[in-house]
């Protein structure tokens, strides 16, 4: 079998939830022709067709008012916003539509919203964000962020099956970086559950996305100074597993929470505040967060290197905390 | 006042020519039925038996019901708050409504929302409505029954989407968005975008600056029309119209309504900003007594007949009010259930119910 991008993952999953699922569709600005921004909805308007594939005007709150509409008529729209940081203009569609439905009338929402989101390609204040932590207040929406090309297609068939709205966050940085050989059958990856990706006792880090790889690294070269990191990847943010990062708290005694978004307000301090609550005991010292700086996301590389937690920041808070 | 812009139907060719005296009766108890549960909560009100803001549609049943009237009894609608009329006129039991007043426990939302923020999503092929509620958030169901008009042509089913939007709500970004859309995608949606003259204390004057709204849908390139709303043949005429149109294939329609909330934005609000002038005019131009003359003068039917209606509907918004006020509050046990699917913690079904003027045979 040939290997896959992580972009391509995504693309594999599109195409084959839309043949074995005829209520499924996307629906996004420019996701016809030539297949997205990014390319990740290509092939499939020749595939299925224009009233499967709909391109929009510039118009996120129409684009998820339309799907939420399609999702209580029975259908399971996949919308996509051409950048995620342009989710901050549907907010009010996903947050006080989408998530209160079901809990308010019982009338579910099966929909998913995807878009590339994440910096590091220089791509400015706004084309970079993270925006989860603006949701996780929310209650009612899940929210997936996958690490790797094989969760990127579980996770996104798991989403488009999944009941109620799923916000599915791609690190457009892992795109076309990442390769891997897929399963040929069906497969998903069950939403909510978290993965060790490296064992280790000395120290946790928790952490998803694109920084699985940078906590890798750091743990690669931590081993090499006699620190075992073990790296959790969330794969979930909403609903956390807790299970697993209490189990992995209970194993190494000690945690950094490495996110992407700035620190101030980010799901750091929950998962911080959840350890702090239910693993106290276990504690061999301060839960840390290593996260983003907190200013918008700046435009040059130096800036945004500088804004960008990375393997040396990462080291250097795990040796802080070791030596507790 | 829009009666310039009123688009003229020969009386013969129009819709309502077609109704038979059943559907003109049936007419009036729905313009009746929605006043008297209104009188019926308010009282309830007063006496501290209704959870929250109560939002009175005095003075808008009238084209509330006949806009909803054009519709097939399985199209979908989505009403604002004062269109208490338009889901009675789906076939909306007067129970429910009285059970989402009091916040009960077997209400349609669980205690979970009030007034019509309720839904109702039949199976297809089912001879029963589809209803979203609204949110407060005013403007957005316009996105999101663009979308149930989106997958009625994608699944090939011949519904058509009904929208409410008020004079307030055509100014936000999400209206502009969603007829945009709509329009683009020629889906079959009627939007009726009510002028009832204030958003909250907000004269229409500071919300556009246009004539009349639905000169809004001029932006569109879709088909729109003006209509007297206190005028409930005119409004079944525009609708029907509409209705017809978006069924056809023809994309959305927008329906401007004229009328007038005769009444606060609440029962809290005396609406002192609203000139006496301007609520002694609309007094005279109430709906329910235009349509009333109508049905006399027409020889539709004589005082007598039309005041057994009005024992009938009085007497129903009375005994349904009872039923609720009986009924349990919610178990605060269950706050936590029905957030996501596969709890079987969910609503019961909405009870969809016929007028004694029902017409089984009519294709309403």
């Amino acid at each position: 079998m040939a290997e896959v991008t992580f972009l391509e993952a995504i693309r594999e999953a599109l195409f084959e939830e839309m043949a074995r699922d005829e209520r499924v569709f996307v629906i996004g600005e420019d996701v016809g022709p030539i297949g997205g921004a990014f390319r990740v909805t290509e092939g499939l308007l020749a595939e299925f067709g224009d009233s499967r594939v709909v391109d929009t005007p510039i118009s996120e709150s129409a684009i998820i008012g339309a799907s939420i509409g399609a999702a209580y008529m029975g259908l399971r729209p996949v919308a996509e916003l051409q950048f995620i940081d342009f989710i901050t203009t549907c907010f009010d569609m996903i947050t006080s539509v989408a998530a209160t439905s079901r809990y308010r009338t019982g009338a579910g929402v099966p929909m998913v919203v995807r878009g590339p989101c994440g910096a590091g390609v220089s791509g400015g204040p706004f084309h970079s964000a993270n925006p989860e932590a603006f949701f996780l207040n929310t209650a009612g929406l899940k929210i997936v962020e996958p690490s790797t090309p094989y969760d990127a297609k579980g996770l996104l068939k798991a989403a488009i099956r999944d009941d109620d709205p799923v916000l599915f966050f791609e690190h457009k940085l892992l795109y076309r970086r990442l390769k891997e050989t897929l399963p040929t059958e069906d497969y998903v990856v069950p939403i909510g559950k978290a993965i060790v990706r490296r064992a280790g006792r000395d120290l946790t880090i928790v952490t998803f996305g694109a920084m699985v790889h940078v906590a890798l690294e750091a743990a690669e070269a931590l081993a090499g100074e006699g620190v075992e990191a073990e790296v959790l990847d969330l794969r979930t943010l909403a609903p956390l597993d807790r299970e697993a990062i209490l189990t992995s708290v209970a194993r190494t005694s000690k945690v950094i929470v490495l996110h992407e978004a700035s620190r101030t307000g980010g799901i750091g301090g929950e998962i911080a505040a959840i350890i702090g609550e239910e693993a106290f005991p276990y504690l061999d010292g301060p839960v840390m967060r290593v996260a983003s700086l907190d200013v918008p996301v700046p435009y040059s590389p130096p800036l945004e290197r500088a804004f960008l937690p990375n393997v040396e920041k990462l080291m250097a808070a795990a040796k802080r905390l070791i030596r507790y | 006042m829009a009666t310039s812009r009123k688009t003229q139907t020969a009386p013969d060719r129009a819709p309502s020519a077609a109704l038979t005296r059943n559907q003109r009766l049936e007419l009036y108890y729905y313009a009746r039925l929605t006043r008297d549960i209104e009188e019926r909560v308010n009282i309830l009100h007063k006496q501290g038996k209704v959870t929250g803001a109560v939002y009175r549609s005095l003075g808008q049943e009238g084209e509330s019901v006949a806009t909803a009237y054009a519709l097939r009894r399985d199209d979908a609608l989505s009403p604002l708050t004062r269109n208490l009329g338009a889901l009675l006129t789906m076939g909306v039991r007067p129970l429910v409504m009285f059970l989402q007043y009091m916040a009960k426990g077997s209400s349609a939302a669980r205690g979970r929302d009030l007034s019509n923020h309720f839904a109702n999503i039949p199976a297809p092929g089912a001879d029963a409505p589809m209803l979203i509620g609204p949110v407060s958030p005013l403007g957005d169901m316009v996105a999101v029954m663009s979308g149930v008009a989106l997958a009625a042509k994608m699944q090939k089913r011949p519904l058509v989407a009904m929208v409410y939007v008020g004079d307030g709500a055509t100014s936000t970004g999400v209206f502009h968005e969603a007829m945009n859309f709509a329009a683009v995608k020629r889906v079959p949606l009627v939007v009726i975008a009510e002028d009832n003259k204030f958003a909250y204390s907000t004269p229409v004057r500071q919300q556009m600056a246009i004539a009349h709204i639905d000169q809004r849908a001029d932006a569109y390139g879709i088909r729109h029309q003006m209509v007297d709303g206190n005028d409930m043949v005119a409004v079944y005429d525009a609708a029907k119209q509409a209705v017809d149109a978006a069924r056809r294939g023809e994309g959305p329609v927008l329906l401007g309504i004229d009328t007038m909330r005769m009444k606060g934005h609440a029962a809290h609000d005396d609406m002192r900003y609203v000139p006496a002038d301007m609520v002694e005019t609309w007094t005279k131009r109430d709906p329910i007594a235009l349509y009333r003359a109508r049905l006399k003068r027409d020889g539709i039917a004589k005082d007598a007949e039309l005041d057994e209606i009005d024992r009938i509907t009085k007497a129903y918004a009375e005994s349904e009010s009872q039923l609720a006020t009986e009924a349990p509050e919610p178990d605060a046990a269950t706050v936590t259930r029905g957030l996501f699917g596969g709890d079987p913690f969910v609503p019961t079904s909405v009870e969809i119910v016929r007028s004694p003027f029902a017409d089984t045979k009519a294709v309403r």
